[in-house]
């Protein structure tokens, strides 16, 4: 079968004034077919969006090149259509006129254009709807408007980007179920869906293939079929495995990735080497968050699966997957084959006292984390016992994107005010050794 | 399919369908039609009125019949600066946001041209314009105009770019997605989006114009007394002879027009901007105008609408979107253009830089004397200027939170001060200075007063809707924990409204040295009133033909105010951003 598009050895990166260069998504090679729909799933920083953008042709790859049915783009806009997060409809025009927009772009005629617009809100529900203004509809309608809106142009590929994420739960559900009917009853004018998520289930219940991205810099982990009939049955056996499947290869970051439950011929893993890197990124989780899971780990015996974890914390993957991560690098917990065990280091912090934990999480985060050790070491260091974030700003910046740098120095101030590590003065942007004050003394006689 | 197009347009059922359908059409009609035919009227009158001979000294009626005229010719005169404005607007910022290389010069750029002293133009722009049309009414009037204009256009440009750049990134990959025309673009997307910024700066913009242009209808150059018809030249002629019903009559005009402003034009465009909100859901509080439903209503607009705008806009988009199609590929700018455009910027380059040494040489024939002068006056005016912010911010900061505390005041002092606010200064000063002389103060403290009467709305505007947006829960845990009246100020309400406040000094000041121009130097019944100050030096220099010391005191005025908001609001506005943001 011909690929509808084809992203050969396609990255994306930022060179910085100094030389380095950011990787945000290593060289890359993805092909879509025809009829079927294909999820791409990974956690934040993983470059989804940045890869969805550069196959539809919104932005430019900084090396390689992509294929649409064999020809290269050349900043031309294929035939597609997004439905965004955001909905991105315009609040000032009514549904008709939003669903009709794209028509006129084209130079279609009035009467043709209501007749096509109308159709397409009538096939997603939204009859009677024509004359309401965005702001009048609650977000699953808006939704509703955001699909017609892209179907009505009948591009070959529809993109999704995380269309559920800024739902409720009971709608997301709605909408995931009337998208599956339409599409599986071809009441799409459509060939493909590409749908870019970070709920792992939503991927197992609609995807025919899904494929994983890695981050640090952006890769495919896996990429594998899903051959569940549909309706899929999310309690079923087969279904909690592919759920438990992914979670493990998104929590196992550097090992090689086992293939998927049913071994198939189309399925591939790839375990791209990770670069080194001098300092660790440090995941985005706040103490207490770290607090919370250990907690829950040593109520449940000290090891839990991570599907049910999430479940439990009532957190998405993307929200547990940091915070399970700074555990593991606190040496906290261990992860193995998408379970959580908690470790004796972690047992102590999680029956410790407030005052304590801060004393045992400074030790963990002093032992583990090289960046913590260097912030100690030159504070200690110098005869005033202060440094500017200027000073870490300038080390990390060779290591991260302008926007990651900024994420890693919140975790850092985060932590390291927690732990009293140091002090941080947010007017003159100093960093200043903590004094380890009659708390440290008391917890210490203890 | 025609029964559905009709039923998307119906109108809003409403009580009013139960009058007859033809009489009540006709009722509406009626006063639209007269409106329009007023106005059309009124433009050829104007323009009968330009192209006639050049009177630069008109004589000014005292008579009240004279009024509507008057008024009819300033308001003409404030319309087509504001059109050029939103024309230039709508250029200019368009360029720098899409354009990265010109965005670099063109935005500081805004910032300097914002901090020039407008008034300090008007003997050069009125001289230019004079000779340019020598026979001709028009020429004093398009001065007239170019100053307006230069005085209004500024904020509108920033906030018109600033929207362009804010506009969100899923917005504009959905409008390059489903291929939108640039026409397409700009209809449905970015004009609608700035639409709110635009309309609120255009209020401001507006309400400063009236300032210049009372201050510019009437003036003397030199030997030459340059008088335009209008409301400001009939209210320094009523001050300047004494008469008190004429003063009285004039200032009724003036409050009329601004008022009836208000109601006619912008409170019908805010209530119709409404639906280019960006929210997520409709909020409950909603301006209203009853004129816009008037109009809605009217059968004669809606027809235009379906008979000729309608289908106009949509064979314009069609032509577009067909243009679009044919265009095969979108061909990469040609050598010729890019050569053409450099050849531009470097003449403009060369320009800039030969002025600047011209300027140079030319100021270069200061003697010391004039120097001494102009530091004597810069300090002067920047006493007055914090005299002028200190009395405003002790009598509108206890004023503004007491108001803003009081939501049930809030509603009766707001559109009274709107009012007393949007009543410019300068028409005001004849009728000021005429007391003064009366009770004998000197022009020197007098000056002060008339700064404040400037500037002093802005601060107020500013407090009121600070303490309005301190939160309920701050309020009653200040309460609770038993805050003294002094820690309240301290900890709660001066924290809370400092972002506000900041905002309305920074606007207050840049105004109040404009406004020294005409302050601190006046043409009064015959003589000359004046004081020691940077703008008594720039009104003294173009009324005695001294460009050099008029250059001199211009640039100086302008490096204090950019070096001032540089230098003292710019960090404020940080500090107002980081430390006394209140985050929901």
């Amino acid at each position: 079968m011909e690929p509808i598009i084809e992203a050969i050895n396609v990255e994306k990166f930022f060179q910085q004034p100094e030389g380095n260069r950011i990787q945000v998504i290593a060289p890359t090679s993805l092909s879509i077919y025809p009829g079927a729909i294909v999820a791409l799933l990974g956690p934040s920083g993983s470059g989804k969006s940045t890869m969805l953008r550069m196959l539809t042709g919104l932005a430019t790859p900084s090396a390689g090149e992509v294929l649409w049915h064999g020809k290269q783009l050349d900043g031309e806009i294929p035939h597609v259509a997004i439905v965004f997060q955001s909905f991105a409809l315009f609040p000032w025009l009514t549904v008709l006129d939003n669903v009709e927009a794209p028509l006129v772009a084209r130079g279609m005629g009035a009467v043709e254009r209501h007749k096509r617009a109308l159709r397409m809100l009538d096939t997603v529900g939204l009859d009677g709807f024509e004359t309401a203004y965005p702001k009048e509809l609650s977000g699953g309608m808006k939704q509703r408007v955001g699909f017609a809106r892209a179907m009505v142009v009948e591009p070959e590929v529809l993109f999704m980007d995380e269309p559920f994420s800024a739902l409720d739960v009971l709608t997301a559900e709605t909408l995931r179920g009337e998208l599956l009917e339409l599409w599986l009853n071809r009441k799409m004018p459509i060939s493909t869906i590409f749908i870019v998520t970070h709920n792992i289930e939503e991927a197992v219940l609609l995807a025919d293939r899904v494929v994983v991205l890695g981050r640090n810099p952006g890769r495919i982990r896996a990429d594998f079929q899903i051959p569940l009939a549909h309706p899929r049955e999310r309690k079923a056996p087969e279904f909690v495995e592919f759920v438990d499947y992914i979670y493990t290869v998104m929590t196992q970051l550097d090992a090689e990735v086992a293939p998927p439950p049913q071994p198939l011929e189309q399925a591939t893993v790839a375990a791209a080497p990770r670069p080194e890197r001098k300092y660790t990124m440090l995941p985005h989780a706040r103490p207490g968050g770290i607090a919370g899971l250990l907690e829950l780990l040593a109520d449940r015996g000290g090891r839990d699966d991570l599907y049910h974890l999430a479940e439990q914390l009532r957190l998405e993957v993307d929200d547990l997957l940091p915070i399970t991560e700074a555990a593991v690098l606190l040496g906290f917990a261990t992860l193995d084959k998408g379970d959580a065990h908690i470790t004796a280091d972690g047992m102590k912090y999680a029956e410790a006292g407030i005052l304590q934990r801060k004393e045992l999480f400074r030790d963990a985060a002093l032992a583990h984390i090289a960046l913590f050790q260097q912030v100690d070491q030159t504070l200690r260091a110098k005869t005033n016992h202060t440094i500017p974030l200027e000073f870490f700003r300038d080390v990390l910046d060779e290591y991260f994107s302008e926007e990651e740098l900024e994420r890693q120095l919140e975790t850092v101030l985060d932590w390291g005010r927690y732990a009293e590590i140091f002090d941080y003065d947010s007017h003159t942007g100093r960093m200043v050794l903590s004094e380890p004050g009659t708390d440290h003394a008391e917890v210490a006689a203890q | 399919m025609t029964k559905r197009v009709r039923a998307i347009s119906r109108r809003p059922a409403t009580a009013w369908g139960f009058v007859p359908h033809g009489a009540w059409s006709l009722l509406t009609d009626i006063p639209i039609f007269a409106a329009g035919l007023a106005f059309f009227y009124s433009i050829i009158l104007l323009a009968r009125y330009w192209a006639g001979p050049f009177t630069p000294e008109a004589q000014i009626s005292h008579s009240p019949s004279a009024l509507p005229q008057y008024a009819l010719y300033s308001f003409l005169r404030i319309f087509i600066a504001y059109v050029l404005s939103l024309a230039f607007t709508l250029v200019y910022g368009y360029i720098a946001a899409y354009n990265p290389k010109a965005e670099r010069v063109m935005i500081p750029l805004l910032d300097i041209l914002q901090s020039i002293p407008v008034l300090s133009f008007l003997p050069g722009v009125m001289l230019a314009m004079v000779s340019l049309f020598p026979h001709h009414q028009l020429g004093v009037e398009a001065g007239a105009i170019l100053l307006i204009f230069t005085g209004q256009v500024w904020n509108m440009a920033f906030s018109f770019y600033s929207s362009l750049k804010s506009i969100p990134k899923e917005m504009r990959e959905a409008a390059r997605l489903y291929r939108f025309t640039a026409w397409q673009r700009f209809t449905r997307l970015e004009l609608p989006y700035a639409a709110i910024g635009l309309i609120w700066n255009s209020m401001m913009s507006v309400a400063g114009g009236w300032f210049f242009l009372m201050a510019c209808e009437m003036f003397v150059l030199g030997n030459r007394d340059f008088r335009l018809p209008g409301l400001g030249s009939y209210l320094q002629t009523a001050a300047s002879t004494g008469d008190t019903r004429s003063i009285l009559w004039g200032l009724g005009a003036m409050i009329a027009v601004i008022v009836l402003l208000d109601q006619l034009v912008w409170r019908p465009i805010i209530a119709w901007a409404q639906k280019f909100k960006i929210e997520q859901v409709e909020s409950a509080d909603v301006p209203r105008s009853p004129i816009l439903n008037f109009l809605r209503r009217s059968r004669l607009v809606n027809t235009l609408q379906h008979r000729i705008t309608r289908p106009l806009g949509e064979q314009i988009a069609l032509h577009f979107a067909v243009a679009q199609q044919k265009e095969t590929h979108a061909a990469p700018p040609s050598a010729a253009r890019t050569w053409l455009l450099r050849t531009i910027g470097v003449l403009i380059a060369i320009g800039v830089v030969y002025g600047v040494f011209d300027a140079i040489r030319f100021l270069s024939g200061l003697r010391g004397a004039d120097l001494r002068v102009l530091a004597l006056g810069a300090s002067a005016t920047f006493l007055r200027v914090v005299c002028a912010l200190v009395i405003a911010s002790a009598w509108t900061i206890p004023v503004g939170v007491w108001i803003g505390f009081n939501p049930k005041l809030a509603r009766i002092a707001q559109p009274l001060a709107q009012i007393a606010a949007s009543v410019p200064a300068t028409a005001l000063f004849p009728v000021i200075l005429l007391l003064l002389i009366r009770v004998g103060g000197g022009l020197g403290i007098g000056s002060i007063v008339l700064l404040l009467l400037g500037t002093q709305w802005y601060v107020l505007f500013n407090v009121i809707a600070g303490a309005m947006a301190i939160p309920t829960d701050l309020k009653e845990a200040s309460r609770v924990f038993r805050f003294s009246r002094v820690e309240r100020w301290r900890r709660l309400i001066l924290p809370g409204i400092f972002p506000y406040l900041v905002t309305g000094l920074v606007t207050a000041g840049g105004g109040a040295w404009n406004a020294s121009i005409v302050a601190e130097y006046f043409h009064f019944a015959g003589h000359t009133i004046s004081t020691v100050g940077l703008g008594a030096t720039i009104s003294l220099a173009s009324d005695t033909g001294n460009f050099r010391l008029l250059l001199a005191a211009t640039v100086v005025m302008s490096a204090i105010v950019v070096t001032i908001n540089r230098t003292i609001w710019r960090p404020m506005y940080r500090l107002a951003e980081t430390r006394f943001r209140l985050e929901t």
